[in-house]
């Protein structure tokens, strides 16, 4: 299954993605993953407050099969989170750069953005998957 | 190991998963949601062909049964099919299977993973008995059609044949698009529906036909749902047997687990009229109360239960109908129980799980806690099935 790539986002290997916004960063999930993972059920998303850190797990998707973590692709506090998950977690595979976003966090280093793959190097490095 | 129709899964866009040895699809690219409402809907087909299934024969073959499993097949008339488990000296589960009485001979279906299990089981008790055993494994082929249309659409394959009039838990020999197959009107999902035996060299060419059966649309409904049996994955078949709560082996039972525990007395087991393995110790075990039953439960808060969780007495409150006695044996927050299967059910919306609690957690309407990655959530214990089909007639 061919999976679309968001060209204005940043990807981590991990296949969280993350928009750019002034300070603040929205993440997601990527359409590859949420075609891995299938039909999402449940997702539990960080408190606004938080601190999350870079490649540390920070969420949990749950999909028919399994539980999977999330790993922050930043390091950054949660300012908002996408309350329409909790009763549509589905959003996240019919829309998974757009009404399927998990979190807005405030950046703490933004240059760390730049060490994510840009859309082309996403798409190189899933067509190795 | 591969089913016979391991090649047509790959070819038409399976995700494939290890279940027990076997190399079977989870899903399609239509996904387990799809296929489970589908079922529910219109129709959807099971390759099931994993499944052990012996032919029982010979002058002794009703006695031997009696003595093998639970149910008093003396009473089963040809023609007809029954629930039962094979139990061990203690009353434990060796497994859950279906038995189908035919005119003179019996057909027992066993779960895959148990199906080396089982034979040896059986021919180590045939001693003494005139009786053959038969493993049907090789030469035939098992899939299950199961939903509202599956009459429908098997019928317009079996012209001059009454295949739509088959009453529920029954067998008969059809032709079903030109091959001779054994239906049995038994099933895993809560619908009406079929498993269908059939020559292995045929699966193919039948599994193709009655996908593409077509069916009158459905004019009850306002969207027209579609009447075409749609392939469907492991995924969906499990979700679909936890939403009616039929048990699973390995989940809800297992050799240490006893039939009165597991609530399967009135469904598989006949104390009287035939004597039969583990049946002294099931009578002993019927004189004392039980420690644990098994249970359904729906979250009152989100999360998805799921197969080993803990089970807790919810947090910061006593148990209804817990004594004082209890000496904290089953305070707040302790462990009462074990998830069997959870899920987030398709049909209903709802988080739903089963398990196994300490009998003063069971009455329904009880609060509990399952522990998921170590918070408590909210649970109530509720009636089982979760779901009942509108479709029996």
């Amino acid at each position: 299954m061919d999976s679309k790539v968001d060209q204005g986002v940043r990807y981590s290997k991990t296949h969280e993605w993350v928009r750019v916004e002034g300070g603040e960063a929205v993440i997601g999930i990527s359409d590859y993953a949420q075609n891995k993972l299938c039909d999402i059920v449940f997702v539990e998303l960080t408190a606004v407050g938080r601190e999350m850190k870079v490649g540390a797990a920070c969420m949990v998707i749950e999909s028919v099969k399994a539980a999977e973590e999330v790993f922050a692709p930043v390091t950054g506090t949660v300012t908002a989170r996408n309350e329409a998950l909790v009763k549509t977690p589905e959003l996240v595979n019919s829309d998974p750069f757009g009404k399927g976003w998990l979190v807005r966090v405030k950046l703490a280093s933004p240059s760390e953005v730049n060490a994510l793959m840009d859309a082309a190097a996403y798409t190189s490095f899933i067509a190795t998957l | 190991m591969r089913t016979k129709l391991h090649d047509w899964h790959l070819a038409h866009g399976a995700r494939m998963v290890d279940f027990g040895g076997w190399d079977m699809p989870v899903q399609y690219e239509t996904g387990p949601r799809e296929e489970h409402l589908r079922v529910r809907e219109a129709a959807g087909l099971f390759d099931i062909d994993h499944m052990g299934r012996v032919e029982v024969s010979g002058a002794d073959a009703e006695a031997f049964l009696q003595h093998v499993q639970t149910w008093d097949v003396s009473r089963l008339a040809p023609g007809r099919a029954h629930y039962s488990l094979l139990l061990n000296d203690s009353g434990g589960v060796v497994d859950d299977i279906f038995i189908y009485r035919r005119e003179s001979s019996w057909l027992l279906v066993i779960n895959a993973a148990n199906a080396p299990k089982d034979i040896a089981w059986l021919a180590a008790h045939a001693v003494g008995f005139q009786v053959y055993i038969r493993d049907l494994r090789e030469e035939t082929c098992l899939a299950a059609l199961q939903g509202p249309a599956a009459r429908e659409i098997l019928q317009a394959l079996a012209p001059g044949s009454d295949v739509a009039g088959m009453g529920f838990h029954r067998v008969a020999e059809h032709t079903v698009a030109g091959a001779r197959v054994v239906l049995c009107t038994t099933g895993y999902t809560g619908e009406p529906g079929f498993e269908i035996l059939m020559p292995a060299r045929e699966c193919t060419r039948l599994w193709e036909a009655v996908l593409e059966a077509g069916a009158r649309p459905s004019s009850r409904t306002g969207t027209p749902v579609p009447r075409r049996a749609l392939p469907c994955g492991l995924a969906a078949r499990d979700s679909l047997r936890a939403e009616v709560c039929l048990p699973l082996y390995g989940n809800e039972m297992d050799e240490t687990t006893d039939p009165l525990a597991a609530g399967l007395m009135r469904a598989a087991v006949r104390l009287e009229g035939h004597d039969f393995i583990g049946r002294r110790a099931l009578a002993a075990l019927a004189l004392a109360p039980l420690k644990r039953i098994l249970v359904g439960f729906e979250m009152t808060e989100p999360g998805v239960p799921r197969h080993g969780y803990v089970i807790a007495a919810p947090a910061g409150r006593k148990a209804a109908g817990a004594g004082a006695g209890g000496a904290g044996a089953s305070g707040a927050g302790a462990e009462i129980g074990k998830v069997t299967t959870g899920l987030f059910s398709p049909s209903t919306g709802k988080y739903l799980g089963m398990g196994y609690v300490k009998a003063e957690h069971s009455a329904v309407g009880s609060e509990v806690s399952i522990i998921i990655r170590d918070s408590h959530k909210a649970a109530r214990i509720v009636e089982r099935p979760f779901y009942t089909s509108p479709h029996w007639r």
